[in-house]
């Protein structure tokens, strides 16, 4: 066991460092709390991201001749422990390079592995992930949007739902069923859809916080090449699995940074707050829940050290690979919560207010972190997940 | 970077699985919680025979001379069946206190029989008043006659009936902190005025005394380290010992979720195993959570402590803070799901239930220790 760098790693942690201190834009305000994008940041956060390609910090663990630079998981962590640090801003094309483009370089063809992913990771091409529909959410493969052949193509007709960056994205991961009468994992095939295409219908889905980050998306006869399928026809929940355990392991690591610069930023908050005439962080009941917080935060990113160091070995990831997205919600919501407990009355006022705590951002994501024991998995199958698929227990 | 264990450790893992199911059974356990010695000799030699009562210790005193991430895997393997006995006491309170603190002539005589098996020691800490920081050290040691002068009872001393000698934190003075002014004291336990008493405890597994010093003399040699300087060194013991518990701590924690996995399996209840039930499914993922969460945080403390990292003492503070939490869910979870034979006296559950409660307020409760982050991390 040693959690020492190489002085190589440390070398290229140094490197990350410098080039952060002069290249996160002056623009940026790190609000404090787990940044969700929202509209107005877009451009910044696209050109952001531009930027982060350009320097070669982005995609560590892909493949040169797809625009990777071919580095470990442990370069990865050191990436995203100094954005964390720097109080970086995200990164916009997050579904794309968390999920799209390791899917495509295990699936596809050389030519989509050489179309897709480079332009994943310089965000000129946003993705979108077509999973959810209006009555497949948990039960995923119970899907009903129906890809039907035609000549060279297929054409889709269907809806989904909740599918976030929709209104801004170039393609979208689309599962559709291309043969019905299949039992319901087997006929499903994994399409990478052009969004311009026409047929295709994008309505905003307002959310509990006011703004419309997610979106329905309607496809009527919606016109698809034959070369847009992914990983063959029919093996569609196959390559949709592939997608989900990237997910879990790339998004994670991004995940534990923010929230290591939402608890951040609640303890600067809680300096600043008092209740009774006394700051917040000097009152014994704030600093348990302020200690359990953080203790759970580094406790995440010592489960992803575990991770990696099986994938380093070469060995599959074990148990500690699949809680990470439980317990990450588990402590952010609890963060979330522990800021409206902080600002007290506060709380209650929205932007727009003067009164309102740092502009407001704390209600926000506060409403904003109900969503996250929803989507990418809800809590409830995910512990089913780890019940059948880690603890072994007996499927309904 | 690699936070893994290594080949060797993977050996040792097993060897000391191995040994223990077949020596350290749930009739050698509850054996031994029915009686005061709470261990054979015979199961202690072979203890020492392994080399684990010296694990830590240099090959110079008899011992194998390894470090605290090899200990994390032997004491996760003896929580795993709940071991009773003085190891503890012996190996990390004691004996870890000697090596931290004595002189070289105290560590060559004890460190020695200790890795050998012939002495057992343990370390008189915590008081009545049942605080674990340097306030609550009132014992007094007074000098006199060229030696010292011990008065007070120490509560909560683990194994000191078994002990040949006691590491006794006593106040050799009042400084302008209270950490100020704290020594300790190798004491044999036959020293007249120390009177030990077994008290009836709820883990049986875990055998606690009071001690009382009345006028209790012991030379002057008998002080280990600098007059009034200690609680650093005791601090230091602590929290390495503090580690090696959660590391037991995790290891009685991933039984009771292997054995209630195995229940679930296996029950039937309205024609299914009960396993099949969401309602249990999502307990036992809980349980494994909290599991995995405990071991992260246990073998990032194990490490930083062998490596006297500058956050060791953090990272000492969030595991026990996050582990006593997760192995009373834990092992409260197993009894529930277990149902009413999880209830039983028959059952092994209640011993990893009472384990996982005494181990809770063994040096310092979740509250003591998340107050000590906040602290450590300048809240």
């Amino acid at each position: 066991m040693d959690l020492s760098l190489t002085p190589d790693q440390e070398a290229f942690r140094a490197t990350v460092r410098t080039w952060l201190k002069t290249n996160i834009p002056r623009e940026w305000k790190p609000m404090g709390s787990a940044e969700i994008p929202r509209a107005e940041q877009y451009e910044l956060l696209r050109r952001w991201q531009r930027t982060l390609f350009e320097a070669g910090f982005i995609g560590l663990t892909w493949p040169k001749e797809y625009g990777g630079r071919g580095l470990t998981f442990l370069e990865e962590m050191v990436l995203q422990q100094e954005m964390a640090l720097a109080k970086a801003p995200p990164i916009l094309n997050v579904l794309g390079v968390g999920m799209t483009g390791p899917t495509v370089i295990n699936w596809g063809t050389e030519e989509q592995k050489k179309r897709y992913p480079p332009k994943i990771l310089s965000c000129e091409e946003i993705w979108c992930q077509g999973y959810s529909e209006p009555n497949a959410g948990s039960d995923l493969a119970s899907l009903q949007t129906r890809a039907v052949k035609d000549g060279e193509h297929w054409v889709i007709n269907g809806q989904k739902v909740w599918t976030s960056f929709a209104h801004v994205a170039d393609y979208m991961m689309l599962l559709a069923r291309t043969e019905p009468t299949a039992p319901k994992h087997k006929g499903i095939t994994y399409f990478l859809l052009d969004m311009k295409l026409p047929g295709v219908t994008v309505r905003p889905l307002r959310q509990i916080t006011g703004e419309a980050e997610f979106n329905e998306v309607f496809f009527d006869n919606v016109r698809v090449h034959e070369s847009q399928v992914l990983g063959g026809v029919n093996n569609g929940w196959a390559v949709g699995l592939t997608t989900l355990m990237y997910e879990r392991l790339t998004l994670g690591f991004g995940l534990q940074m923010r929230l290591r610069i939402a608890l951040d930023g609640l303890i600067d908050l809680a300096r600043r707050m008092e209740k009774s005439g006394r700051v917040l962080t000097k009152e014994p009941v704030m600093r348990q829940k302020l200690a359990q917080i953080w203790i759970e935060t580094e406790c995440l990113k010592y489960t992803g050290a575990r991770a990696i160091t099986k994938l380093l070995r070469g060995e599959m990831p074990g148990p500690e690979a699949s809680t990470g997205k439980m317990a990450w919600v588990d402590t952010h919501q609890r963060l979330q919560e522990l800021a409206m407990e902080i600002e007290g009355p506060y709380s209650q006022l929205w932007k727009g207010s003067e009164w309102a705590v740092e502009g407001g951002v704390w209600p926000q994501s506060f409403l904003r972190s109900r969503a996250n024991s929803i989507e990418g998995g809800t809590t409830e199958i995910q512990k089913n997940i780890i019940a059948e698929r880690l603890l072994g227990l007996p499927k309904d | 970077m690699d936070f893994g264990f290594s080949p060797e450790q993977e050996l040792l893992r097993s060897t000391a699985r191995k040994f223990l199911e077949n020596e350290c059974t749930s009739a050698f356990v509850r054996a031994r919680m029915e009686e005061p010695a709470g261990v054979t000799d015979e199961f202690w030699s072979k203890l020492a025979e392994q080399g684990w009562l010296g694990l830590v210790y240099g090959e110079e005193y008899g011992g194998s001379g390894l470090g605290f991430v090899d200990l994390t895997v032997l004491m996760e393997e003896m929580g795993r069946v709940v071991m009773p006995g003085p190891f503890f006491s012996t190996a990390l309170l004691g004996g870890l206190a000697i090596r931290e603190a004595g002189s070289a002539a105290q560590k060559k005589e004890w460190l020695t029989r200790i890795s050998s098996g012939q002495a057992k020691t343990t370390l008189a800490w915590t008081e009545p008043s049942a605080r674990w920081d340097a306030a609550g050290v009132t014992c007094t040691a007074r000098e006199a006659k060229g030696g010292f002068v011990l008065n007070g009872t120490k509560l909560f001393v683990l194994d000191a009936h078994l002990a040949d000698a006691l590491v006794v934190v006593a106040r050799t003075g009042e400084g302008r902190t209270p950490e100020e002014g704290t020594s300790l004291f190798l004491v044999p336990k036959s020293t007249t005025g120390v009177n030990v008493k077994l008290l009836p405890t709820m883990d049986q597994t875990r055998k606690l005394c009071e001690v009382t010093f009345k006028d209790a003399s012991v030379p002057a040699d008998a002080l280990m380290g600098a007059k009034g300087q200690a609680w650093p060194t005791l601090t230091r013991v602590v929290e390495r010992a503090t580690v090696a518990l959660c590391a037991e701590m995790c290891g009685g924690a991933q039984r009771v979720l292997d054995m209630t996995t195995e229940y679930a399996k296996i029950r039937i209840a309205f024609g299914k195993p009960i396993g099949t039930y969401q309602g249990v499914k999502h307990r036992a993922a809980d349980m494994l959570v909290d599991v995995e969460n405990a071991k992260s945080l246990t073998y990032y403390a194990a490490w930083a402590v062998d490596e006297n990292a500058p956050e060791a003492a953090l990272a000492a503070s969030m595991a026990k803070a996050y582990v006593t939490d997760a192995y009373r869910k834990v092992a409260g979870a197993g009894i529930q799901l277990h149902g009413g034979i999880g209830f039983t006296w028959e059952h092994d559950l209640h011993l990893y239930f009472k384990r996982a409660k005494s181990s809770e307020f063994t040096f310092g409760d979740a509250t003591y220790h998340r107050e000590r982050v906040a602290q450590l991390i300048q809240l």
